[in-house]
Order: C-alpha cells, then sequence, then structure tokens
C-alpha cells in the first residue's frame, strides 16, 4: 500500500484496509523507533488557531525522527492579518517544506490546502468538520486496549451533536461491526444523518440519556467535554454543563475490562479519582498521538510503505 | 342564396379587413399552447428553447447559463399558464445549441424542464435534463463557515441523492437539502 505524497484530510477518505495499515505502520514505529527515519524533511506546522495537543506531538513526532519544524502556531504574527487568502499562503509553503499539517478555523480549508499544495497536506483540525489524526489515534488505542477492534460496544458520553471527534470515530468504527450506545440529553445527541448511515450499513445502536443504563455493557466509553464554545447561547450551555460526570460510584455497575477514553482537555466530567484505576486510557491515549503521527508523516513522505 | 345573407357576408368580410383580424381557420390549426408562446416570445431559427422552467427559477436558469453575455437574442418569459407546472418559464436561446453537460448544470433549479434544439425553426433535437453526480460551481454552501464563503474558490457539491435533492459540499462536507440551495 504506497501512501506517498496522499493527502490526510478527511476519515471519510479511507477504506478499512488503510485505516488498518496505518495502524500497523504506527504499531511498528511504537515498537522499533527508527530515530533517522525523517532526516533531512521539513514539516511546516501552519495553525491558524490555538491547539496543544495536536501541535506539540506533530512536532515532537517530526523532531523524534530527526525531521524539522518551521511554522507558526497563530495567524496573528502572519501575513494573513495583511489580508494573504489560504491558497497564496500554501502556495508559499510548498516552497519551504517537504510535508505540511494545517488546523485552520475554517471549515474545508484542508481539502482547500491539499488542492493548492504539490507536498502532501496533513488536517490538524478545520473548525467542526474533520480531524482525521485524532480518530486514527482513537482507533489505534482502542485496538491496543483492547487487542481488537471488531464487534466491541462502545459508549459515547456527552456532546455529541457538536462533537467532531464522536462524529469521525462513528464513521472509522463502522468498517468493524461495533455496538453504539448514545449517551446524551435530546438537545445533545448524535445528528439523525450518522443514524441514519448506521442504519443504512445495518450497525446497532441504542439512544439514551442515563449513563447508568447500559453501563454493563459496554467495552469502551468515549467521554466528551460540553463545548462551551460551540453554544451560540451561553444558557443552553448552562443547561448542560456537569451533566455526566464519571466517579467511582459509576465503575461499581461496569464490566472489569471497561476502557474510559477522552480526547482531552477535560473539565469536568471525569473524577480525577479514576485516572489511577485500570479503567483509565485517555493519558495513554493522548501519548498514542506519536507514533501515530509518526507513522503518517513517514507514510505521506514515502519513507515507509 | 337569399340576398340577405350575401349582403351580411360581405359586410362581415368588409369588417374582418378594416379590423386585420386573420382568417379563424388558420388560427384554429396551431395548438392552444403553441399560441400562447407564439404571442409571448418569438420563435427562433437556430437555437435552443428551455420550456417548463419552474416559473421562480427562470433567471437562475439564465445566471446558471451565464446568457447576460450571450450575444444572440436571448428571450425570456415567466409567470406563463402551464398546464404541468401551473405557472412556467421559458427561455430562448438564439444562435446558441446547448450541449447536454450545459443542459445538466440547470437540474438543480429546473429537474423537469425540456430543452429543445433548434434548427431551421424545427426541433432538430430533444435533450432530457440529468442531474449530474457533481455540480460545479452552481450551488452557494449554505454552511457560513465552509471555506468556499470565506475565499474566492468555485464551490463543488456532490449529488448523494436525487430525488429529494441531498448534495454534500465537497470542502466543508455537509450535506444541504433543496431547501437550502443557493445559486451563487
Amino acid at each position: 500500500m504506497d501512501f506517498k505524497n496522499r493527502d490526510i484530510i478527511s476519515i471519510n477518505d479511507f477504506s478499512k484496509e488503510e485505516l488498518l495499515h496505518i495502524l500497523k505502520v504506527a504499531r511498528q514505529i511504537e515498537q522499533k523507533p527508527k530515530s533517522n527515519l525523517l532526516k533531512g524533511n521539513i514539516l511546516a506546522a501552519l495553525f491558524f488557531e490555538p491547539s496543544t495537543r495536536t501541535r506539540l506531538s506533530f512536532i515532537s513526532a517530526m523532531e523524534q525522527l530527526s525531521g524539522k519544524v518551521i511554522g507558526f502556531s497563530t495567524a496573528n504574527m502572519t501575513s494573513i492579518q495583511k489580508g494573504e487568502s489560504l491558497w497564496d499562503t500554501i502556495k508559499m509553503t510548498e516552497q519551504y517544506a517537504d510535508v505540511v499539517v494545517i488546523r485552520h478555523p475554517l471549515e474545508g480549508s484542508a481539502r482547500l490546502a491539499a488542492e493548492a499544495s504539490s507536498i502532501p497536506v496533513i488536517n490538524g483540525g478545520d473548525g467542526s468538520n474533520q480531524h482525521p489524526t485524532q480518530t486514527m489515534l482513537d482507533l489505534y488505542t482502542i485496538q491496543k486496549i483492547k487487542d481488537a477492534l471488531e464487534n466491541l460496544h462502545i459508549g459515547f458520553v456527552g456532546d455529541l451533536k457538536y462533537g467532531r471527534t464522536v462524529h469521525s470515530l462513528v464513521i472509522a468504527l463502522s468498517h468493524f461491526s461495533p455496538t453504539f450506545y448514545f449517551i446524551a440529553p435530546d438537545g445533545l445527541q448524535i445528528p439523525e444523518n450518522y443514524l441514519d448511515e448506521l442504519f443504512q450499513k445495518k450497525i446497532k445502536y441504542h439512544k439514551t440519556s442515563d449513563l447508568r443504563r447500559f453501563g454493563k455493557e459496554l467495552d469502551v466509553l468515549y467521554v466528551t467535554r460540553i463545548q462551551k464554545e460551540r453554544f451560540p447561547d451561553p444558557l443552553e450551555y448552562e443547561k448542560f454543563k456537569g451533566i455526566y460526570r464519571i466517579d467511582e460510584s459509576f465503575l461499581h455497575d461496569v464490566k472489569k475490562d471497561l476502557k474510559i477514553m477522552h480526547p482531552l482537555p477535560r473539565v469536568d466530567e471525569i473524577d480525577k479519582s479514576i485516572d489511577s484505576t485500570e479503567h483509565a486510557a485517555y493519558f495513554e491515549q493522548a501519548a498514542n498521538g506519536i507514533p501515530v503521527r509518526k507513522a503518517l508523516l513517514a507514510l505521506v513522505l514515502g519513507k515507509v510503505k | 342564396m337569399p340576398e340577405e345573407t350575401k349582403k351580411k357576408r360581405k359586410a362581415r368580410k368588409t369588417r374582418r379587413a378594416k379590423e386585420k383580424i386573420k382568417p379563424k381557420k388558420a388560427v384554429l390549426n396551431a395548438p392552444k399552447e403553441e399560441i400562447k408562446k407564439e404571442l409571448k416570445i418569438s420563435a427562433i431559427e437556430e437555437g435552443t428553447v428551455i420550456d417548463h422552467i419552474p416559473t421562480d427559477a427562470t433567471f437562475k436558469v439564465v445566471e446558471i447559463l451565464d446568457l447576460e453575455n450571450h450575444n444572440g437574442v436571448v428571450s425570456i418569459a415567466t409567470n406563463l399558464q402551464s398546464k404541468r407546472l401551473k405557472k412556467k418559464g421559458i427561455v430562448k436561446v438564439g444562435g446558441k445549441s446547448l450541449t447536454q453537460e450545459e443542459v445538466n448544470k440547470i437540474a438543480v433549479v429546473a429537474p423537469d424542464a425540456t430543452v429543445n434544439i433548434i434548427k431551421g425553426y424545427n426541433v432538430k433535437e430533444k435533450i432530457k435534463v440529468k442531474m449530474p453526480d457533481v455540480i460545479d460551481n452552481v450551488v452557494k454552501c449554505s454552511n457560513p463557515v465552509c471555506i468556499t464563503n470565506n475565499e474566492q474558490i468555485a464551490t463543488k457539491f456532490y449529488v448523494v441523492r436525487k430525488d429529494p435533492l441531498k448534495i454534500k459540499c465537497h470542502y466543508c462536507e455537509r450535506s444541504m437539502g433543496k431547501e437550502d440551495v443557493e445559486i451563487i
């Protein structure tokens, strides 16, 4: 499978086989790190809006493989402020680097960047649309903590309406015959178009607002933050914030090997007391950003196949 | 023939000649709709007639086909009576035969339009409007934070479902239905 020069824009662009191949390469890189793999290559990290984990893990992944990083972490200091178009920014960047990672608040910006660019572009998040490398590291984490991806019972709790990580992960996991449990209040439930898609693919799912109702069924519980910034009305946010809280009392009625994931940052959805239990997988999940992003960089630069 | 009847006929003939009324017979030979069309916009010798456009989409068809910049005669009529649509629009484009690809561009706004290619005042070919799989630079994305609404680039949509229409933006991946369709 050849990923050389391929853009990583949307999880919808990847087949099951391609996703499994990326996970396989990530596993190989994690087990046998090759510290000179990307020597002589330059990553342009174009972060038009703030990011902690995505930006730092891309920089770390590149530098651990002896590559170099150029770029910016806010659009304020660049010619964007002078009115330069995204198209022109990318045309300029491709002269200076071998691969681009872009985060931009406008949806579809990464797709446009890929069309403008002759070097591979990796989407580091385009507004509420896609964040494919997060989805891939989520898949990688599930595969590692459960030793498999097929036939799992996976719960999602929190903001399932606006949360792009949930939407993309639901699509990606649909390749692996899962059973889904969508746990959210009415105003934050998963959008109908995703349910239509699951129905067409004959994937079983349950909808509830009760966190404890399916506790015993779950292999993985994916918790998300209720994102204040996504609510047009602050009163709406107040209504929903703090509605679900995973604490020790929740663990009384779950499978022994239930794993709890969270894309981070968390506010108060998961009590700190969970961190030290066998159930917590969210810090390992964040750490998995490194091997997955290393694998993607190496693949699109043609350093591994 | 009685003398009185002869007189009456002569009088009618004189009145018709004065008022320039054509003999009834000739009018009766044409279908009703044709008469209406003839009254509204004249026939063209060469070109394309787009009929059965939903009346509110008539000017959108003109826009999509960029007929404002067409050098030949363009006749536009809206709010015409129609059995099928109740009200309809017709656009006649003189001196230009539209291709299937061009015709498909209007599918979003006028899926049931009939397109006739005219040569020497006669219908030479009928083209059916077909919904294309990809709609290039016709529709505006309804998502205000889509890159296409913020950067000068052509839009592109994939047709996910033809009836009822559902299209998906190539850039922001949002889907929209016919009610959200706005022409660029």
